[in-house]
C-alpha cells in the first residue's frame, strides 16, 4: 500500500527525492486517520523549515492536525490544488494529492527517514 | 478508569468497517464510509445511528409527576402519556446538570433519556433531590437505542412495525414491535431531519438493528457514525453537553431559554434563573460563520477588533451542508448580535467570523 520507492517520517509524510529536491505529502495511513480533509494550509514558496518543525496545518471534519517537515530546505512549490481542494489528498494521497516540494538544506537528514517496510511496521501494517 | 464498554451492536459495527472511538465509557462508531457521506445522505435520504450509550434512567411510582417536575424546569407534570419533552436539570445556581428527554409512559411512570457521559451523576442527583415514594431505576446498559434520521426515515421505520406512523407526530411516541421485538418508537432526533428513535432491550438489538439497518440501506440510507451526528446537531444549533452547556451555563444563555417554566411551581435553580432573567444574561451561545479561512475549534479565544476577550468557541466544524466553517460560542453582550464581526484566535491567528442567525440550516420540511 505505502510506494517502496519513497522515505516516511514518523509524522505521517511521505517523501520523494529527486535529486536536491524532495517531494511531500500526507500518507495513506494519515489521511485514512484523519477521514474526510476540508481544510490545508500550507506555507508559502521561499519558506525556509526545518526538519520536525511544523510547516502547516491539515483539519479534516473531526480534528487539526499539524503537518511537520520532515526535512530541511527551501519550500519551492506548493500544490495549490491541493489547498482548494483538500479532499484530493483523501483521493490520492501519493499522486495529485502531493503538499510541498522542499530544497533540501542538508541531503544527509534523508538517512534519519523510514523505509517503506519501515514505516509499515511502524503503522503496524 | 473502567474498562470502555462495547455496546451490544459492536460486532456489527466492526463487520461494517466503522472506525471505532471510546466515547464517554463506550466504545462506539464514529464513522463508517466518512462523515461527509454520511451527513449529507442523512439530509436528503436516511441513516441508522447506534446510540445505545445514551442513558436510560427510570422514575416511577407515587407522587413521581410532582417529584420530577420539581428536578427539571420544563413541564413534565402537565406532560401527556405518549409524549416526550426536552429539559435540562438545574443546579440550585441555574447551570446544567444535564439535558435530557422525559418520556411520560404512564401517570406515574417516566424514562429520563441522559447524556452517556452523565449516567452516574444524574442517577444520584435524582436518586439524592427526590422525595420519599417514587423509585429510581437505571436500565442504560440493557437499553439499545437505534435512531433512524432522514426525510426517508418514515418510510422505513412504518415498515419495519409495519403501521402507518403518519399520525405518530414530532415528540410522541409508541410501544410496537419490529420482528416480535417490543420496542419503543419515538419521533424525535438530535439531526434536524423528520426522524426516529427506536429504544429496544439490549438481548433483542441486533434483530432490531438488523431490520432497520437493511431498510435504510435498500433504499440507499447509510450508517451513520458519531462524527456526522456531530455535524448534523450542530447545524441546527442543537447544544452537546459538555461542550456548549455545562454546570457553568445557564439554559437561558445557552438560548433554550423555552425550557425554564419559571411559572410553574418550585424547581431546582428556579430562583437564580428567575434573577437571571430579570438582570438579563451578560453572554449568550451566538452561532458564527467563518469569513476568514480555519476552522473554528472547542476552547479557541473570540476576542473583538480591539483583541479584547469577548468570548470562547464551544464547538466548531466544517459544515457538509453549507461548506462553510461555523461554530458556536458564549459570547458577551452585545457582540451575539447577528452581523457582528469577531475574531476567533485560530492556532494564535485572529480570524474573521461573522455572528449568524440560528439554526445555521434552514431546513424546508425540517423540524
Amino acid at each position: 500500500m505505502n510506494p517502496e520507492e519513497l522515505n516516511y517520517s514518523e509524522t505521517h509524510e511521505w517523501i520523494k527525492i529527486d535529486g536536491k529536491v524532495a517531494t511531500v505529502g500526507l500518507t495513506d495511513h494519515a489521511q485514512s486517520e484523519l477521514g474526510d480533509i476540508v481544510y490545508l494550509e500550507l506555507p508559502g514558496v521561499g519558506t525556509e523549515v526545518t526538519a520536525g518543525g511544523e510547516f502547516g496545518v491539515v483539519e479534516s471534519v473531526k480534528a487539526a492536525s499539524d503537518l511537520n517537515a520532515p526535512l530541511s530546505g527551501k519550500v519551492v512549490a506548493v500544490n495549490d490544488a491541493a489547498t482548494e481542494d483538500p479532499a484530493l489528498v483523501n483521493r490520492d494521497c501519493y499522486g495529485e494529492g502531493w503538499l510541498v516540494k522542499v530544497e533540501l538544506k542538508d541531503p544527509s537528514e534523508v538517512e534519519n527517514l523510514k523505509t517503506a517496510a519501515e514505516y509499515n511496521e511502524f503503522i503496524g501494517a | 478508569m473502567a474498562k470502555a464498554i462495547k455496546p451490544p451492536l459492536y460486532d456489527r459495527h466492526v463487520s461494517l468497517g466503522a472506525k471505532m472511538v471510546e466515547f464517554a465509557g463506550f466504545v462506539m462508531p464514529v464513522q463508517y464510509s466518512g462523515i461527509i457521506d454520511e451527513h449529507v445522505t442523512v439530509r436528503e435520504n436516511a441513516g441508522i445511528f447506534d446510540l445505545s450509550h445514551m442513558g436510560e434512567i427510570y422514575v416511577s411510582g407515587k407522587g413521581a409527576p410532582s417529584a420530577l417536575d420539581k428536578l427539571v424546569s420544563n413541564n413534565v407534570g402537565k406532560l401527556d402519556v405518549g409524549k416526550a419533552l426536552y429539559t435540562p436539570i438545574c443546579t440550585p445556581q441555574g447551570g446544567i446538570v444535564d439535558d435530557i428527554l422525559v418520556y411520560r409512559d404512564a401517570d406515574e411512570t417516566y424514562m429520563l433519556v441522559v447524556n452517556a457521559a452523565n449516567i452516574e451523576k444524574d442517577y444520584d442527583w435524582v436518586g439524592g433531590h427526590l422525595p420519599k415514594g417514587p423509585q429510581v431505576e437505571d436500565k442504560s446498559l440493557q437499553t439499545a437505542l437505534i435512531a433512524v434520521q432522514g426525510p426517508q426515515s418514515e418510510t422505513i421505520v412504518a415498515e419495519a412495525v409495519a403501521e402507518d406512523l403518519s399520525e405518530l407526530h414530532y415528540y410522541q411516541f409508541e410501544f410496537s414491535v419490529i420482528d416480535d421485538i417490543p420496542v419503543r418508537v419515538s419521533r424525535t432526533g438530535y439531526t434536524g431531519e423528520d426522524g426516529f428513535e427506536v429504544y429496544v432491550d439490549a438481548a433483542g438489538a441486533g434483530a432490531v438493528w438488523d431490520a432497520l439497518f437493511d431498510l435504510t440501506t435498500g433504499i440507499g440510507g447509510v450508517p451513520v457514525g458519531l462524527g456526522a451526528r456531530d455535524t448534523l446537531r450542530l447545524e441546527m444549533k442543537y447544544c452537546l453537553y459538555g461542550n456548549d452547556i455545562d454546570e457553568g451555563t445557564t439554559p437561558l444563555e445557552a438560548g433554550i431559554g423555552w425550557t425554564v417554566k419559571l411559572d410553574k411551581g418550585d424547581f431546582i435553580g428556579k430562583d437564580a434563573l428567575g434573577e437571571q432573567k430579570k438582570d438579563g444574561v451578560k453572554r449568550k451561545l451566538a452561532g458564527f460563520v467563518m469569513v476568514d479561512a480555519g476552522i473554528p475549534r472547542r476552547d479557541y479565544a473570540v476576542t473583538n477588533a480591539e483583541e479584547k476577550s469577548i468570548g470562547r468557541v464551544t464547538s466548531g466544524s466544517y459544515s457538509p451542508s453549507l461548506r462553510e466553517n461555523i461554530g458556536l460560542g458564549y459570547l458577551d453582550l452585545p457582540y451575539d448580535d447577528v452581523g457582528t464581526e469577531i475574531l476567533v484566535d485560530v492556532r494564535k491567528k485572529p480570524r474573521l467570523a461573522r455572528v449568524v442567525e440560528t439554526p445555521f440550516l434552514k431546513l424546508m420540511g425540517g423540524r
